[in-house]
């Protein structure tokens, strides 16, 4: 019943949150260079008429508030209007890039569960020998590398000199796409990786140490009942909830990794309506990145207190 | 902070005299190798960082250039060796700010307590939850303003997480016997702050510091490589990546060589960081 009464006093806020990343959202278009009928312009060529026109059609002579609601009533029903580069709705631009974006994304997720996990718990139980050196080393430079650095050092490696993977495109059909995928994916899964691998290290050091543990060995429990139940199931916890930061990373990695790999997805798109000033493309975007941030936030919340259940009774915090 | 506990720099318990592993000692050499780039970099170029050969242009090493020439034939070793300087100025100049807001308004928030803290500890949460690049991405794509608005940018959103870091090793250390044997005494606050419990927090401050340096090498080193940091034209290790990038198959160099740069500096950084924190911690707890 508390965890209900909690869920939607968050969700209050979170709609109170975004409300006021809808304002600054709005304001871009005035606080960017340039009078806003200039920029909704674009490249066309500039007369008067033209340019009153698009004043009556965005409405630029109400005030402003007035002007915002309109906005918002319209971003409500997804509608950000059209692309000024490229005359397209918003809404479709972004429909049509978010396939790829969505496909990296699932991929790289894929990639920090199977690698950074196992990687965690190998090298926390056994600190300080040589096996948890070598992880921890790898760790550190996924941790502090660049990932466009990265990600253009792996294409030279295994793309130009080795030809094992394609350098451009994104592949059509399941078997191409992983192929075309898999160094992009990696690379954005690099940092998020080395994160969550520092994270389960140090928490499987700490399970470990556990008088739990150790009566479990003496009891002649297997290994597998022994790395399973007790040590992923209680080293866990840092790791799903890191979730938050892990999406907050992707999005900023996104730009980056499909920048360095020129895939097409969101964000190149957001890129190149920054910089070709395409406000109503940027506007979406970056509303569509609050709501993605603030309810991964939300998710993290709540898989604290599913996952450790003596978090439940003091949810009131 | 699980930030500061990679383990790489760890040296066995019950050691006599530690001495620094080779990772360490290779990471200062690193360290040794970019001071002298950042401020001889200029002097030791072999040619013109900006001078074009257009018929030399995206040659592989040899020929006068160790590292070939880029797309419009400039001189790669020269480019990186000169490019040193814009690289580093942006990272340290950041880490230098967070560090000093970062300690004042923690030092703040940890000690005096009360409203001081609540305000201190209200607006970090505003801006804790922010992805910053994503931000300055969007802000100085839009607004223009360039290189020094972003490191700007960046000091401001990163700093609340500096402020949570010593905050919480303030909070250890606030009622602590010597804290109150101090007081007792008539220390004045201010010089309770910073005379008595900054020098016991050091080994935080260090690791930040450095772990800063590193934050903002990446997220500076990445807006020049999304074209949004540095002018273009810079020699800057990030630019050149995104301007070499076509060239992977005539002359790999050109864009390898800033990337590889990146990778080892920010690497190197870390270590030493991680490093730098457990000496000094040690020699924290040595002390008793």
């Amino acid at each position: 019943m508390s965890i209900l009464w909690w869920l939607l006093r968050r969700l209050v806020i979170i709609g109170l949150q975004l409300l006021a990343v809808s304002i600054v959202v709005f304001g871009i278009l005035y606080l960017s260079p340039g009078k806003p009928e200039q920029i909704l312009l674009g490249t066309q060529p500039a007369n008067p008429q033209v340019l009153a026109a698009i004043r009556a059609k965005y409405h630029l002579n109400d005030p402003i508030v007035s002007q915002y609601w309109l906005w918002l009533r319209h971003a409500l029903h997804f509608d950000f209007g059209r692309s000024i580069q490229t005359g397209q709705t918003v809404t479709g631009a972004i429909s049509e890039r978010l396939p790829v974006t969505i496909d990296l994304a699932i991929y790289a997720v894929v990639l920090v569960v199977l690698i950074a996990v196992p990687l965690g718990l190998i090298a926390g139980t056994r600190p300080g020998t040589f096996v948890d050196r070598g992880i921890t080393t790898v760790i550190t430079i996924g941790f502090s590398a660049p990932a466009f650095a990265l990600g253009l050092a792996s294409l030279y490696v295994f793309g130009v000199t080795l030809h094992w993977f394609p350098i451009y495109g994104v592949g059509s059909g399941f078997v191409d796409r992983v192929r075309h995928l898999t160094l992009p994916a990696a690379t954005l899964a690099m940092m998020v990786i080395a994160l969550i691998a520092r994270q389960t290290r140090a928490s499987a050091m700490r399970v470990n140490d556990q008088d739990f543990m150790t009566f479990a060995r003496v009891r002649g429990l297997t290994p597998r009942v022994i790395w399973l139940r007790y040590l992923l199931r209680n080293s866990a916890l840092p790791v799903v909830t890191s979730i938050g930061l892990v999406i907050a990373n992707f999005l900023t990695g996104a730009v980056i990794v499909e920048q360095t790999f020129a895939l097409p997805g969101i964000g190149t798109l957001v890129l190149d309506a920054i910089t070709t000033k395409d406000i109503p493309v940027v506007q979406a975007v970056g509303l569509l990145a609050a709501f993605i941030v603030l309810m991964a936030n939300l998710v993290a919340d709540l898989s604290y207190t599913f996952l450790d259940p003596r978090l439940r009774t003091r949810t009131s915090v | 902070m699980s930030v500061v506990e990679s383990g790489l720099a760890v040296v066995p318990p019950g050691g006599r005299r530690r001495l620094p592993s080779l990772l360490v000692v290779f990471c200062s050499l690193v360290l040794v190798g970019l001071a002298i780039a950042t401020f001889f970099g200029r002097s030791l170029a072999p040619k013109d960082p900006s001078v074009q050969n257009l018929l030399d242009a995206g040659a592989p090493p040899g020929h006068g250039h160790v590292l070939g020439t880029d797309g419009l034939g400039r001189d790669i070793l020269s480019r990186v060796l000169v490019g040193t300087r814009q690289a580093l100025e942006g990272p340290m100049v950041f880490c230098v700010c967070v560090t000093l807001i970062a300690v004042v308004f923690g030092l703040l928030a940890g000690f005096k307590g009360g409203w001081t803290e609540t305000v201190i500890m209200r607006a970090t949460d505003m801006l804790f939850a922010i992805p910053a690049l994503l931000v300055i991405i969007i802000t100085v794509g839009l607004l223009g303003g360039g290189y020094w608005l972003a490191v700007g940018l960046l000091v401001i959103l990163t700093s609340p997480s500096g402020i949570r870091v010593v905050r919480s090793a303030v909070l250890a250390q606030r009622n602590l016997p010597y804290i109150e044997a101090a007081r007792t005494l008539g220390v004045s606050n201010t010089k309770l702050m910073f005379i008595h419990v900054l020098p016991n927090i050091l080994p935080n401050v260090v690791a930040s510091i450095l772990l800063d340096f590193v934050g903002g090498l990446i997220g500076l080193s990445s807006l020049s490589f999304l074209g949004l940091g540095s002018p273009p034209g810079a020699s800057d290790w990030g630019r050149m990546l995104t301007e070499n990038r076509p060239l992977l198959e005539g002359n790999p160099w050109a864009a390898v060589t800033p990337a590889v740069l990146l990778i080892v500096t920010a690497f190197s950084v870390t270590v030493l960081g991680d490093w730098a924190f457990q000496r000094l911690e040690r020699r924290n707890n040595d002390r008793g």
